[in-house]
């Protein structure tokens, strides 16, 4: 085996030129609000690196997360693995089996000690040891061993991130989130359910590019990502502000595509992206078919009443907007401000990138 | 004196499998246990919440089969109730579903199964101007170019000499069992790379109906996707929905991608690499029973004769042996926990119907960390379903039997045809590379009906129907005090059912009984053995004991889902759980 080559290496082999590097900086660092005079860094930074190691845990879980990275559109996910990253461990994609594929996470964890990136799905059980094992090893003892040395642990979806589905009442197996485990390393959380593609490639690509993991809100999740609710973003919204309502999931008003609040939409109460990044290379999401929001990248929200009850509320003073602020427990203008303020924060703190090729030092 | 192997994790598939397996002198897979070795408990989840919420919670029990478990549950509660939906409802669960299928079965072919019979490093010394000809003999694909397969070549190669292997670090490369020569290996590597790209796009029908994909959106009493007939004059320069004339020709388009990557790069491939490892139809078998529950209706009329996936079951491979089965009858459909980690009030040794089910998790495994689980006694978090007692196959390879025996003629042409290519004799369908096979022939029945479901939902579009929708059960007041009901679901796996009882408008109990615990249950009160142990027990040999490639080829041919297979329920005595965090 020769050195591990760069990426920049790895991209030029490929026959990728640097201006389609910049291109996919560009976009980064465009969906993740950072300045557009950051993009030639990002693309340097991108270039100058070995491809990250990879090690994905899979705990309790359901591979929904798994399977909505491979749905990524950029970075793809054959781009991904082949030039961005080593994906050194992922039980659902890894070639290898059984002890090999164990022996291929401790070798990864050995050859990349305090540099590599931990990705975890699903939650992890402490009702009992016996719960969830793979290899014999316990979830909670295999996150703890491979979180030690790891530059950033990404708890990717609602399960990782706040415990999810299997936490929900009345919690049969002590399903906890990544963040009651793991102590000593950062964290990176990365909710939905499952989230969406690009909130993970390009948070993993803004780790790889700075070294750093990007601002977060106070949930711990990328504010590129999380920082609006989908309300505020939604196409509906000129509906909502007028007033006007699908009554039932059928009627003219739900085939206008009139705002789905009275149907139990949750989008005021839930931070994402989904309206304007969209699923599936912008094919559609949720809301616009004609399903209220879900929620599903809040804590608990499987615990917050029926997807079909509306927010709690009078419908009455809906029409206007500042009472429907109200009515989602946020103001509407405190919302305008914080989404001014996150971007300035954003800016703020990415201003001066750390060295790109500095990644032994954890954030 | 017998030696054990183990396998843990089963990698390639979804969830968390573990197989330990004895041999005996000669190298020969003697016994076999194959455990599923995760739980969450998601029914008693489910229990107490509004009927209607129900399928969010259930089609997380798997991504992978991401819809099956959301549907299932749907019309679990449909069936309940006596709930009709209009024909649209079912034109477009129709199309998701036969969606699911497509998409599910080419990337459990290239990115779970491939690898255990394409030698990846192989591929390096594959010659691209053979490798052409090799697929343009087997194929009409148009982009079967030299160019094509160098730059395929090119990006493994920059991976290997990297020096950072990735995902394909540390695998059984090299092993005697590798047959393909260099050229149908770069071959079957440069369409795993290129699958990768087209199930990025042909989810997008998912996305159009159910907003997204992985996990689409469902609802009780049709579909969350209301048509708009003309989205911008009536919404004043907005979207409307995204159900429209303009999305449902992408729809179209969708289908057509689906079409000519299956019939000119799956099932070629298929048969292809199928025709190198001719042994593996003669080894692999499970029970000899097949169950399906039928698919794809057209109206909730409940007549089955109509539907593309027929209902009943076969057993002892006796084609002339085919019954229909009836889901609500106490005798039929049971689970058993003889040597699960769970136990019954009335005694383990019981089976109890999904109405009455129940769980008690009783694990008295090994505390982890453990080299060895006490296969003779409870080794699995996964239960036993048995029909009338014995075990069933579940999945394409079972769907292939039922449409022979009860003479589908399209599953007849491309079986016999199939056979005829590979010069097999019909038993070869009982095997591992049986199983694989029925799988690619079964894509090719799907992609071919799609486009009818489309038309007729343009045709009822064109006369004024736009209905996907009926509200008038919406509301619980209107339900019965006690109801119960099953959703099946002829899910890419297998048969998938779901039993829910509500009382006073929310659960009262809820038991998803699904295709991979079907297969992959650890053996019954009586010594009764599923699909996968069975399977394994069947003519395997091990060529070398430190890479058992044989194992996981053969349970690989089951695209094993253990997130689908272990979902069920603790009992009070786990709850209020007092969790330490170390």
């Amino acid at each position: 085996m020769t050195e591990p080559q760069t990426v920049g290496e790895m991209l030029a082999r490929k026959g990728i030129s640097r201006r389609a590097l910049l291109r996919y900086a560009a976009w980064v660092t465009s969906i993740m609000a950072l300045p557009s005079s950051m993009t030639r860094a990002m693309a340097q930074g991108i270039a100058d690196t070995k491809r990250m190691s990879v090690i994905w845990l899979s705990c309790q879980e359901c591979t929904a997360c798994t399977e909505s990275l491979t749905r990524s559109y950029s970075p793809t996910i054959d781009d991904l693995i082949f030039d961005f990253i080593s994906l050194d461990y992922h039980e659902a994609l890894q070639a290898a089996a059984g002890h090999q594929a164990e022996e291929a996470r401790l070798k990864a964890m050995e050859d990349n000690k305090d540099n590599y990136v931990v990705i975890v799905d699903g939650s992890i059980p402490l009702g009992n040891m016996g719960y969830s094992t793979v290899a014999g090893h316990a979830n909670a003892d295999v996150l703890r061993e491979t979180a030690e040395h790891a530059l950033a642990v990404v708890a990717v979806g609602s399960c990782a991130t706040w415990g999810g589905l299997p936490k929900a009442d009345p919690n049969p197996t002590g399903a906890v989130s990544v963040s009651q485990i793991v102590r000593n390393t950062p964290i990176i959380n990365i909710s939905g359910c499952p989230p969406i593609p690009e909130a993970m490639t390009g948070t993993l690509a803004h780790v790889l590019a700075f070294g750093q993991i990007p601002e977060l809100d106070h949930l711990g999740r990328p504010r590129a990502f999380f920082g609006n609710s989908i309300h505020d973003r939604c196409y509906r919204r000129p509906f909502y502000d007028k007033g006007l309502f699908a009554k039932s999931f059928d009627d003219e008003g739900a085939r206008k595509g009139w705002c789905l609040y009275e149907l139990g939409c949750k989008g005021p109460v839930t931070y994402n992206a989904c309206a304007t990044l969209k699923w599936n290379g912008g094919a559609s999401w949720p809301v616009q078919t004609g399903h209220g929001c879900l929620g599903c990248s809040e804590p608990d929200f499987w615990d917050r009443g029926s997807f079909y009850k509306p927010l709690p509320a009078s419908t009455e003073p809906l029409a206007t907007p500042l009472a429907a602020g109200a009515v989602a427990g946020v103001a509407a203008g405190a919302l305008a401000s914080r989404a001014a303020k996150t971007r300035r924060e954003i800016l703020g703190a990415m201003s001066k990138p750390k060295d790109a090729a500095d990644t032994t030092d954890k954030t | 004196m017998s030696e054990r192997i183990v396998v843990d994790p089963v990698t390639r598939i979804e969830g968390h499998l573990r197989v330990e397996v004895n041999l005996d002198e000669t190298g020969k897979i003697s016994d076999a246990y194959s455990s599923g070795t995760s739980v969450r408990g998601l029914e008693l989840i489910l229990k107490d919440r509004d009927p209607r919420d129900a399928w969010a919670f259930a089609q997380r029990i798997c991504g992978v089969c991401t819809l099956v478990h959301g549907l299932a549950s749907v019309r679990s509660v449909e069936d309940a109730l006596g709930w009709e939906i209009p024909p649209n409802a079912h034109l477009i669960r129709n199309l998701m579903s036969a969606a699911q299928y497509v998409h599910d079965h080419v990337m459990h072919f290239y990115h779970l199964h491939a690898l255990d019979w394409v030698d990846v490093v192989s591929a390096l010394d594959a010659d691209p101007k053979a490798t052409s000809e090799l697929a343009q003999s087997i194929s009409t694909y148009s982009k079967s170019s030299p160019g094509y397969f160098a730059d395929a070549q090119t990006r493994v190669k920059g991976l290997v000499e990297s020096g950072q292997l990735g995902i394909f670090a540390n695998a059984y490369w090299g092993h005697e069992g590798y047959r393909l020569p260099p050229e149908a290996n770069l071959m079957a590597v440069a369409h795993y790379l290129e699958a990768l790209a087209w199930q990025r796009e042909v989810v997008r029908l998912h996305a159009i109906f159910g907003g997204k994909n992985p996990h689409p959106n469902f609802l009780v009493g049709g579909c969350a996707s209301p048509i708009s007939t003309d989205p911008s004059a009536s919404t004043g320069g907005f979207d409307g929905t995204s159900v429209n004339v303009t999305t449902l020709q992408q729809v179209r388009d969708v289908i057509a991608t689906m079409r000519e990557f299956v019939e000119r790069v799956y099932l070629p491939d298929t048969l292809a690499v199928a025709s190198f490892y001719k042994d593996w139809f003669r080894r692999g078998e499970g029970v000899g029973n097949f169950m399906t529950y039928g698919d794809f209706p057209l109206d909730s009329s409940g007549d089955r004769s109509s539907w593309m996936v027929p209902a009943g079951v076969v057993t002892n491979r006796d084609l002339g042996s085919f019954q229909p089965i009836d889901l609500n009858d106490p005798e039929q459909v049971t689970e058993n926990v003889a040597r699960a980690w769970y136990s019954y009030s009335d005694g383990d040794d019981i089976g109890l119907h999904p109405y009455d089910g129940q769980t008690k998790f009783a694990y008295d495994g090994p505390q982890p960390p453990y080299t060895h689980l006490d296969v003779e006694s409870n080794y699995s978090w996964l239960k036993s379903p048995r029909w009338r007692g014995q075990p069933m196959e579940v999945g394409p390879l079972a769907r292939m039997v039922t449409w022979l025996a009860t003479g589908n003629e399209r599953a007849t042409e491309l079986a016999t045809g199939a056979l005829r290519q590979l010069d097999l004799p019909v038993e070869a369908i009982y095997s591992t590379m049986g199983r694989t096979a029925a799988r690619a022939l079964e894509t090719q029945m799907f992609v071919e009906q799609m486009d009818g479901w489309l038309d007729a939902l343009f045709a009822n579009i064109a006369a004024g129907d736009l209905s996907v929708h009926n509200a008038k059960m919406w509301e619980p007041r209107t339900w019965p005090k006690l109801a119960k009901g099953v959703g099946t679901v002829e899910a890419p796996r297998g048969a998938l059912g779901h039993w829910i009882v509500i009382r006073d408008g929310k659960i009262d109990n809820y038991q998803a009984v699904v295709p991979t615990t079907w297969n992959a249950g650890p053996r019954d009160a009586d010594g009764g053995i599923s699909a996968y142990e069975a399977a394994l027990m069947d003519n395997h040999e091990l060529a070398e004991r430190d890479k058992p490639l044989e194992i996981i080829r053969t349970l690989h041919s089951f695209d094993p889902c253990l997130a689908c297979a272990v979902h069920v329920a603790g009992d009070d005595d786990t709850q209020g759980l007092d969790i330490s965090i170390k």
